[in-house]
Order: structure tokens, then C-alpha cells, then sequence
């Protein structure tokens, strides 16, 4: 589709879903070169961290809301190898983590066949059907990118999820496939009874896939991917076929995708029908653009953040889902970049040295700004208790306080927070802009 | 024979109530580009505006009135939002109209609560209108068709014969022309996005009643506006109107009329296996159409993109 | 810089869930089911009623043992099985040994296996499954296990109680049988072909079928097939909007026969209705609400009210649930001891407020009660539902409905 719009200067021939090009100027985008140890350290550190979380969380739900976290990134991830490297927006990616997994739920009840292999081979399998269906699908999906690929993708979604209550004998109906992964043969004598085994198991496959996928978008084949996003007719001239590279791209994401839903049958030890419906798909679309697509980081932020808001905050409101809708809103409209693209932000300033001029400004403005906001978050849920709370049940707790939320004072004090904190948050702001702009510049008094 | 013509009726109501939905939205892509993932919220917004107007003026006051609330709302959102997030390309324009898609059902959930509410047909128009062998056909649905049409011709006649459709036809072509000529394309950008969702908000307003006032009455919809456009041609009309009353009655007759696979099946010369109980392929044999009747336009659309990816009646192809 | 965000980020998580684990002592129940999404009206109404069962029954009476109050944690599930059991763990490390949970047997059916092996795999921290409301009967039957138990009827109860309501009725001679594609939808439908065949002196099935779960916007077409096929009454055991939908297109479109149900009253459903569905929904309930059974019931009720008013007391069985589980501690002397509690529920006879008695049958767990069918009214009426003028009125009662049924349970008692 030709887009014709004044109000942006898309060069003909370039298609909407297309435009997250590369930026030569971001380092994360370049091509890494340097020593070695350099490029080693960021993945170094993320195993050791792995590696020492569980002595600081012991119990066990927070080793499971990590283990969610870990399947989340490997799928957010996948997903980002075609958003992100291959610009191919997708709104029906859950049917292949969900066929992988349930494909490993069959596994695991085939008892004879399932109690000859490691369960840390498992994933492989689910990987595996996971490519198989991307393959079929890709086969007609990948001949067009854009709004077709697109809506392909939802058409395909929504098809296999209407299966997935129908076709009982595959997908379990509503209830859904489940089994044991403890009939497993014992990996050097664990057997995976416990939650922190299981984290250990999926922590290894989170870094071996994201390395995995890491190394995959610096083969040709990755680059490619990138080049035929920006400019598939220039790929072609180069004598690419970009079909065969959106092909690529969409079967390696379908492989990893399958990775995640095996570490999904692995943790739960059931899938249903959730594990391939168009809220799954949607979510790590959402989850994807949050961490940000142009860094390859990106997701995995998003995941952990994502992870957080849908499981932690759920505890403490049940408003938890408005505050995740409006910080995706603010995320699309002021960091298009995400998460990620934030971070990366402060990235030239650290190389300028400049770094340490930003403390003070950063304090005067965000400090206040997130108060007025807690303030605001008050307002918002004693409104809600006012409205939908119990007769007499007036009595609520916002931010460790319990008060009265039928009385005056309440009220005011959070009104008096959020006016004071946005307003000097207001009054700082043009401090911070200047200081961040002369913090971005090169050389000058700093 | 009665029972197709009643058959025919509904599925009319159904295709032209998905028409409403999808004049606007396929408007609104044609022009910008953009795919409106919340254009089935503000359809939402239209039923829950009207309902709350009906409690105080009535429900013909909530017809009218609700309807310019959600196109007010929705030309607020482009000129605030779409138009800021627009500079940075479209796949953030999507994925923003689908952020708000997430934040109007939670408004809506955090305004009125989260259960269904009494919203329903207005008194004067409670009555049976005829019956066809015992199958009523209420006034209301009569109502519903006429509605729909009226607002089809309005929308054929100021789009084709008026100054300012000539103009809004022109921007969808040539839009840097057309501002060139002096002509104000951001604010026609605004305009269009502000009546495509005050179609939306009508047809929440009248199908509220019949089909519920639930904050998931959207997501129910949904995706489904996205299939009819794409079926009939991204940015055509007529394409919109003939995709839209093909799935009414595809939807229609796959329910009304227990179109049994396994006969198919046979009919095609495969013969049944012996004992289905074992066979992996059991839940396909034992397959009706009323079971599949909600997916058949997924089915539809995906076939029309493989084999004529610009749709029915589309000119460019994605 | 994605581990700083990382740590960061876990800390605020212990921090969160370590802030409840402050209080020791409570009984701690925790309530597993959707409080936000499309499901959210029906959760959070049951949280009520558990809420206000727990202090009304037991915390304001003193206690229970020496003084220990109940208290029910809230979990929103968001209605997915694999919420729920992120949920589960977390609500055990939070110190709570009883789960309740009923919408959705898909939910169910995964927290009842994970609770199975949680319990073989972690013998310090075992729980207890109290399912009040879902009602696949696999979840007594197949899948059974000693840590579940059903304070509500399952489904193949309910319509044993239907169909005997349903062959008396000497003008009912065709019955349309419709419901949700999944595995409730065929569970209903496959009891009533068996038991009206069973039963039914010359009932004829005249319509069978399922219709997608949670995707049919407009129910016009079946209802249509209804009304032609000269039906006389309709089964459905739809829920939620599925129910209102089919309820109101088959009442719209001309049909006059009675529909037979299980789920058409509250949350916004009898308000929905109102006055078109009047005389023509009859439900399948346990505990007669009008006329209200004991006085204890109607005090419970005006508390109820006053402390919800805009509430219902649609699911009465919660008021058993909590009333069961504290006389089994009671009896037990523990609460801790979840396999001393549930031996002394297994076998249990209760005599609740909401009328009857009811027994917790020990070789599968299943609740055994008087079953209700109720109509649909504004007349008569002790106690409304949704502030709407329209609740339901008792017609008949089958006392005791499936005591002998069959299950195919082989209960695995812990040693």
C-alpha cells in the first residue's frame, strides 16, 4: 500500500509496517565489534544473576512468578524476531508456543516414550512442532508482509484457537491437556519435584535461547531480515529473495516460540485453551512493544515488567489492568522506543561523562513527579471504594495507610499530594530539558 | 421455505449492524492508514453513553445525543493521541489503538461496574411486528435495518455528490495535493475519525439492547470488524457493505441449518471409519455447522488473502 | 543494565509478597476466582458472600478453637488456569491451607491436579481444594482425589433433579436441548438425552446442540430453529452472557415454553430478564431463597443486605461451604491439620440455614442436598435479585436428589 500522508515522509514504496528501520547511530543496533570480553560480560552477568536469585528469594511463589518471567522473555523474544528484526507484525504468534506445548504434553503422557528422555530435553520437542506449524503457515503467510501478513496471522490465530475446544482429542477442550513431569528419566538424579529445580531448568533455557536468538540476528540470514523490513525492494535488487527471508525469520520465531510453551508444559504441567486465544497474542504484542522492539534487550524487560503488573500488582488492586492499559498508552505516545529505548537514551551521556550532571535534575523532577502520581493512584482507588466498596466497609488501605475513604480529609491529602508533586514536577521540568540537552551534547562546560 | 426468509431478515440485521461498524473504520483506514484496533470500543462507549442518557431523557435522546458524545471522543482521541503517536510510524499507531482498546473496557468497567446492564428496546417499539410461521419478527429489528440503511445512503450521498465528500475523496488520493489547493487535511483526518466513530457509537446504541451492554460486548466484536474490511477491500465502501451482509448470512444459515460433516464427508466419497472412539480425527468427523459458524469468516478471510490479497473489492493489495 | 531492572524489579515482588505474611494465626482461606475481565462481576460477588459468610458466621461468633479468626485472601485468577495456579503458590506461601475457588471447571480441573501433586510433592504445606461452584462431575468422579470436595451439586445432579421436574409436567412432550461447545455443554446435554430417555414416558429430544463458548453475538438463528421445531421447553446449561443471550433471543422471537437452566439469576442476569422473562425461566438451585427457608436465613440475608445493597445472596452454598469447614475444624481441633479436617468433613451431615440437610459423600467428595427448581418472578417474593423487583420463587423440591448415584471415584486416602 502507497501511503500518501503529509504529515510524514514515507519514501514511496516503503510499506507502514515496515518503518522500525535501523538507526546506525544506536549502538545496539551496530554490528558489536571490540574484544570479546566485551561481548561476553553482558551475558556473563545475567547467568550469575540467574544463578544467585533463588538465595535471594526462597519461597516458592517468587520462584514461580520468576519462572513465569523466564517464559515470557524467551517468548517475547521470539516474537521480537519478527516485530522487532523482521518487521512483521503478528497478532496470532500464542497458537505456536501453544502447539509446542501441548505437543509436550502428549509427550510427557506418552509414559514410554517420556520416561526414556531427560526433561531438559523436552523443550527441543516443543520447539520443534512449534517450526513444524510455523513452516505450514509461513508457507502461504510470509509471501506478503504488512496489513496481508498481518491479517493472515489473526485469521490463523483465531482459527486454531476455535479448534483447540473442538478438536478434543489434540487440544483437551476447555479442561485442557495435563501430565506429570516427574515420570521424566532423572536428569543426574533430579526429578524435578520441586520449584526451584524447575527454575534452574528454565533459567539454562532462557540464556541458551536468547543466546541462541541472539546469535541468530547476527547471521547473514538475521541481517537480512533487518534489510528486507527497511527496503525489501533493494534486498530483492541484491539478489534476496525477501519472501524467503521473511520465511526464515518466521520459522526460527515459530522454533523459539515452541521453546517457551515446552517450558510452559514443563512448569504447569497443563495447558488449555489460554495458551493459543488472541488475549495471549495480544499480550506479548504488548508485552514486546513495552520492552521495546529496536534493542534486542527490549522484550526481556518488557517480560520482567509485564510479569510484575499482571501478577504482583494484581495482589494489591484490582484496578490492575487500567494502570497496565494507561502505562502502555503513555509508553506508545511519548517512548515510542519502550523500555528499552528509555535506558538506551542515557547511553550517549554516559560516554560523554556527562552522566553525574543529571542526578540533581533527575531528583527535582522525577522524585516529585512520582509522588504526585502515587497521589493521583490514591485518588483513583478511593474513588473506586467509594463507588463499588461495601456499605460500611469504608475503611480502605492505599499505600500502607488505612483511613476512612468516606471522610474529607483523605481526600484532600491526596488531592494537596498530587497537585504538589505534579506541580513542582512542573516547575523543575524545564531544568531537567536543559540540563538533559546539555548533557547530550558533545564537549561544552559541563 | 418460511424459515428462509426469516432467515434472510436476520442475517440482514446482523450484516448491517457489522456495516455500521465497518463504514467507519474502513473510512479511517483508507485515509490514514490506520487499522483502529478500539473501534469496536467506541461502539461500546455508544451503548453505555445511551443507557445513561436513557435513564435521564429517554431512549430517543440517547440515540441521538450518544452518538455525537463518542464522535467528539473519538476525534478527541485522533487530534491527542493518533496524531502524536503518527510521527512514529504505523506499527506504534496500531499497537496505541490497542492500548486504548485495553483502557476504555477498564473505564468502562471502573464507571458502571462490571455486570451487564438493563439497557433495553424502547416501549414503542416492544411489539411484534409479523410472525412467519411462528417465528416473531420484532419491531425493533425493522427499526434496526432502517436505521442502518438510512445511514448507508447519507454516507453514499455526501461522500459522491457534496463538496466536502469531493474534498475528503480527494485527501484519500492525494492528500498533499489536496492540502497544496489550501485545504485543511489534518483537520479532515480529524473529521473522518470523528464520524467513523460516531458510526461505531450508533450502532452501539441500537444493538445495545438486543445484544447486551457487557464491558466485554467489544472484545466479542472485535476482531470481527477487521475481517469484514479485509474480506470486502480495505478502504471500499461497497466493499464493506457486500462483506458485511455476506458474513450476516454465511453466519446465519451455518446456524440455522445442521450442515453435518460427516455427511459431507461421505458425500465426497470418504468413508467412515469403523470405530471413530480411538481415531485421532473424531472431533472432525463429528463436526456440525452451527459449531463453526462464528469462525467460517476467519476461514473466508484467510482464503481471500491467499488467493486475491486486495479483498473483494480492493484496488491496492495490502 | 537489565539486571539492575531485574533485581529491582524482584525486590518490589518479595516486598509485596512478603508484606502479608506478617499475621500468623488467621485461618486463612484463599479465594482463587476472576476479580477483574468479563468474568469479574460473578468473582467478585462470590468474594462477597465468602467475606461476609466468613465474619458473619464465624469471626463475629468468637472464633474458632482458641479464638482464631477466618480471613479470606483475595486472588484474582483473571479466570486462567495458569493465573490460578501462579495464585495457588503464592496463596501457600502466604500461609493459606484452604482454597475455594467454582468458576470455571477448566480452573478446576487444573488447580485439582496441582493441588494433587503439590500435596505428594510437598507434605508440610498441604491444602485443601473447597470447589463451590464448579460442576463438571469428572471432578468427582475420574478425577477425583481425598483433597477436593464439591459443596455444590455437579451438573449431572442437577439434571437429574431438572428431568424429574421436567416428566411430571404432563405438557411437556418435545424438549430443545441447547448449550456451550465445551466440555460443561456436553456434559449437560449428554445427562439429559440419558436421563429423559430414562425417565420420560414419550419425552422426544427434538434439538440437540452446542454453539461456540463466549463468541455468539447474536443467538437469533438457534432461536429460530427452537421456536420451528415445536419445542415445548428448552434446556440450556449456558452461563453469563451466553445465557442472557439465548435466553432473551428465544424469548423474542416468540417462543412460550418454559426454559430449564442452571445459571439465570444475578449478577445483572434477573435484572436483564426482568419482566420478559416472567414465568418462563426455571432454574435448578440449592437453597430456597423465596420462601426463605429459616429465620437464621432471613436475619443472614437483611445482614447481607446491609452490608451489600446492591448484592445478592445467589450462591448460598458459600454460607455452607464456610459453615462445613468450621465445624470440621472444630471437630478436628486443628486447622493446620488439613488431613484431620478433611476426614472429619468426609462423611459429614450439616444442617444448613438454607434449608434440608446436607451430606458430604465420603467415597467422592460430592455433596449430597435438596435440589430446588424456582421460577422466575415478581411475585411472592421474600428477597429480590439485582435490586430489580424480579427473584426466584421455589416450585419443587427433590429432596436429597442423587443420594445412590454412581461414581466411578477411587479415593486414595493418605496413610
Amino acid at each position: 500500500m502507497t501511503v500518501s500522508d503529509p504529515r510524514t515522509d514515507i519514501p514511496k514504496g516503503a510499506r507502514p509496517e515496515e518503518q522500525i528501520t535501523t538507526d546506525p547511530s544506536k549502538p545496539a543496533q551496530r554490528m558489536r565489534s571490540g574484544s570479546l570480553v566485551l561481548t561476553l560480560a553482558p551475558w556473563v552477568i545475567a547467568s550469575v544473576v540467574l544463578a544467585i536469585l533463588p538465595m535471594v528469594f526462597t519461597n516458592n511463589s517468587a520462584l514461580t512468578i520468576m519462572n513465569q518471567m523466564s517464559i515470557t522473555i524467551v517468548f517475547a523474544l521470539a516474537y521480537n524476531m519478527l516485530l522487532g528484526q523482521g518487521g512483521m507484525l503478528s497478532f496470532g504468534h500464542a497458537v505456536y508456543a501453544g502447539v509446542g506445548g501441548f505437543a509436550c504434553m502428549h509427550i510427557m503422557n506418552m509414559s514410554d516414550f517420556f520416561s526414556t528422555i531427560p526433561l531438559v530435553i523436552l523443550p527441543v520437542f516443543g520447539g520443534l512442532f512449534g517450526m513444524g506449524l510455523a513452516m505450514i503457515v509461513g508457507a502461504f503467510s510470509t509471501r506478503n508482509a504488512g496489513t496481508v501478513f498481518a491479517m493472515i496471522s489473526l485469521g490463523v490465530g483465531e482459527l486454531i484457537a476455535a479448534c483447540s475446544v473442538i478438536i478434543v482429542a489434540f487440544f483437551g477442550g476447555e479442561e485442557g491437556v495435563s501430565g506429570d513431569r516427574t515420570y521424566a528419566q532423572p536428569f543426574f538424579g533430579v526429578e524435578f519435584l520441586q520449584q526451584i529445580e524447575v527454575y534452574y531448568l528454565t533459567a539454562g533455557w532462557v540464556v541458551v535461547s536468547a543466546a541462541l536468538m541472539y546469535l541468530w540476528s547476527r547471521t547473514p540470514v538475521g541481517r537480512m531480515a533487518n534489510a528486507v523490513r527497511d527496503n525489501p525492494e533493494r534486498a530483492e535488487f541484491l539478489g534476496y529473495s525477501s519472501r524467503w527471508v521473511r520465511f526464515y525469520s518466521f520459522v526460527a520465531s515459530g522454533f523459539f516460540a515452541g521453546v517457551s510453551g515446552g517450558l510452559f508444559a514443563i512448569n504447569y504441567e497443563i495447558l488449555t485453551e489460554e495458551n493459543l486465544n488472541t488475549a495471549s497474542s495480544g499480550i506479548i504484542l504488548l508485552v514486546t512493544f513495552l520492552g521495546g522492539v529496536g534493542f534486542f534487550f527490549g522484550p526481556i524487560i518488557g517480560a520482567i515488567a509485564f510479569t510484575l503488573l499482571q501478577t504482583v500488582l494484581s495482589l494489591s488492586t484490582e484496578l490492575w489492568a487500567f494502570y497496565a492499559g494507561i502505562l502502555f498508552l503513555s509508553t506508545v505516545m511519548f517512548f515510542p522506543g519502550g523500555l528499552a529505548g528509555l535506558l538506551m537514551m542515557h547511553v550517549p551521556v554516559f560516554k560523554l561523562g556527562k552522566a553525574s550532571s543529571l542526578i540533581k535534575p533527575y531528583l527535582m523532577t522525577l522524585l516529585p513527579a512520582a509522588i504526585g502520581l502515587m497521589g493521583l493512584a490514591a485518588l483513583v482507588e478511593m474513588t473506586f471504594h467509594y463507588r463499588h466498596g461495601a456499605t460500611g466497609d469504608n475503611e480502605m488501605t492505599v499505600f500502607w495507610t488505612t483511613f476512612d475513604s468516606h471522610t474529607l480529609m483523605p481526600w484532600l491529602v491526596a488531592g494537596a499530594i498530587t497537585l504538589i508533586g505534579l506541580g513542582i514536577a512542573k516547575v523543575t521540568a524545564p531544568a531537567l530539558r536543559e540540563a538533559w540537552s546539555e548533557a547530550t551534547t558533545a564537549g561544552g562546560a559541563s | 421455505m418460511d424459515l428462509i426468509l426469516v432467515n434472510l431478515i436476520d442475517g440482514l440485521v446482523t450484516g448491517l449492524l457489522l456495516f455500521m461498524l465497518s463504514a467507519g473504520l474502513t473510512l479511517i483506514f483508507s485515509m490514514m492508514g490506520v487499522l483502529n484496533f478500539a473501534h469496536a470500543s467506541f461502539y461500546m462507549l455508544g451503548a453505555y453513553f445511551a443507557y445513561q442518557i436513557s435513564i435521564a431523557l429517554g431512549f430517543w435522546m440517547g440515540l441521538l445525543i450518544a452518538p455525537l458524545v463518542v464522535g467528539v471522543l473519538g476525534a478527541g482521541v485522533e487530534r491527542y493521541g493518533l496524531r502524536r503517536v503518527h510521527q512514529y510510524g504505523h506499527v506504534p499507531e496500531l499497537i496505541f489503538t490497542f492500548g486504548l482498546a485495553l483502557l476504555i473496557e477498564e473505564l468502562v468497567q471502573f464507571i458502571w461496574g462490571k455486570n451487564q446492564l438493563p439497557y433495553s428496546v424502547p416501549d414503542a417499539l416492544n411489539f411484534t411486528a409479523f410472525a412467519i410461521s411462528g417465528n416473531s419478527i420484532p419491531a425493533y429489528k425493522i427499526f434496526m435495518i432502517f436505521i442502518s440503511i438510512s445511514i448507508f445512503i447519507g454516507l453514499l450521498y455526501v461522500l459522491t455528490k457534496t463538496r466536502v465528500g469531493m474534498i475528503i475523496q480527494a485527501a484519500l488520493s492525494y492528500p498533499r495535493t489536496v492540502e497544496a489547493l489550501g485545504h485543511n487535511v489534518p483537520l479532515i483526518f480529524m473529521g473522518v475519525f470523528g464520524v467513523g466513530t460516531a458510526l461505531a457509537g450508533v450502532a452501539g446504541v441500537i444493538a445495545g439492547p438486543v445484544l447486551g451492554t457487557f464491558p466485554g460486548m467489544a472484545f466479542v466484536l472485535g476482531s470481527i470488524v477487521f475481517v469484514t474490511i479485509v474480506i470486502g477491500g480495505l478502504g471500499s465502501l461497497w466493499g464493506a457493505l457486500i462483506a458485511s451482509l455476506l458474513i450476516g448470512w454465511i453466519t446465519t444459515f451455518a446456524k440455522s441449518y445442521n450442515i453435518e460433516m460427516e455427511n459431507i464427508l461421505t458425500g465426497l466419497g470418504i468413508s467412515k471409519p469403523e470405530s471413530l472412539d480411538d481415531s485421532i480425527f473424531r472431533d472432525f468427523w463429528s463436526l456440525t455447522s452451527p459449531q463453526i459458524a462464528d469462525i467460517l469468516p476467519y476461514i473466508l478471510m484467510v482464503l481471500i488473502l491467499i488467493f486475491r490479497p486486495a479483498g473483494l473489492f480492493g484496488k491496492r493489495s495490502s | 543494565m537489565k539486571n539492575i531492572a531485574k533485581y529491582g524489579a524482584v525486590s518490589a515482588l518479595s516486598l509485596v509478597i512478603g508484606a502479608s505474611a506478617a499475621f500468623a494465626e488467621n485461618i486463612k482461606i484463599a479465594f482463587i476466582d476472576p476479580l477483574s475481565g468479563p468474568f469479574a462481576s460473578t468473582g467478585t460477588n462470590g468474594l462477597h458472600q465468602f467475606e461476609f459468610a466468613a465474619d458473619y458466621m464465624v469471626n463475629d461468633k468468637g472464633g474458632l478453637l482458641d479464638g482464631q479468626q477466618m480471613e479470606v485472601l483475595a486472588f484474582d485468577n483473571k479466570i486462567s488456569p495458569k493465573e490460578s495456579l501462579i495464585q495457588l503458590q503464592v496463596a501457600i506461601d502466604q500461609g493459606a491451607r484452604y482454597v475455594v475457588q467454582g468458576n470455571s471447571s477448566g480452573v478446576a480441573n487444573a488447580l485439582t491436579e496441582a493441588i494433587d501433586k503439590h500435596n505428594r510433592r510437598n507434605p508440610d504445606s498441604r491444602v485443601l481444594f473447597l470447589n463451590y461452584a464448579a460442576v463438571d462431575p469428572a471432578l468427582t468422579n475420574d478425577k477425583c482425589n481425598f483433597w477436593h470436595f464439591r459443596f455444590d451439586a455437579n451438573s449431572d445432579i442437577k439434571m437429574d433433579a431438572l428431568t424429574d421436574v421436567i416428566v411430571q409436567d404432563d405438557s411437556i412432550k418435545k424438549v430443545y436441548i441447547i448449550g456451550q461447545d465445551y466440555s460443561f455443554g456436553k456434559a449437560v446435554s449428554a445427562a439429559a438425552n440419558e436421563m429423559l430417555g430414562a425417565k420420560g414416558d414419550g419425552i422426544e429430544v427434538v434439538g440437540d446442540e452446542l454453539h461456540p463458548i463466549g463468541k455468539v453475538k447474536d443467538f437469533t438463528p438457534y432461536a429460530r430453529k427452537v421456536v420451528s421445531s415445536g419445542a415445548d421447553a428448552v434446556i440450556t446449561g449456558n452461563w453469563g452472557a451466553d445465557m442472557l443471550g439465548i435466553g432473551k433471543a428465544i424469548i423474542d422471537n416468540g417462543f412460550e415454553g418454559p426454559i430449564y437452566t442452571y445459571y439465570a439469576a444475578g449478577s445483572g442476569i434477573t435484572a436483564a430478564f426482568g419482566e420478559s422473562g416472567k414465568d418462563k425461566i426455571r432454574l435448578i438451585s440449592q437453597g430456597s431463597i423465596n420462601p426463605i427457608a429459616t429465620e437464621e436465613a432471613r436475619e443472614t440475608y437483611n445482614a447481607f443486605l446491609e452490608k451489600y445493597p446492591d448484592g445478592n445472596i445467589d450462591q448460598s452454598r458459600i454460607f455452607n461451604t464456610i459453615g462445613m469447614l468450621a465445624q470440621a475444624i472444630t471437630e478436628a481441633g486443628s486447622a493446620t491439620d488439613v488431613v484431620a479436617v478433611a476426614s472429619k468433613l468426609e462423611g459429614m451431615e450439616y444442617d444448613s440455614m438454607w434449608g434440608g440437610k446436607l451430606f458430604m459423600r465420603p467415597q467422592d467428595h460430592q455433596i449430597i442436598q435438596d435440589m430446588h427448581v424456582g421460577v422466575h418472578t415478581n411475585d411472592n417474593l421474600d428477597f429480590d435479585y439485582d435490586q430489580s423487583g424480579f427473584g426466584v420463587v421455589t416450585e419443587s423440591t427433590v429432596e436429597m436428589a442423587s443420594m445412590d448415584s454412581p461414581t466411578t471415584c477411587e479415593m486414595k486416602r493418605p496413610e
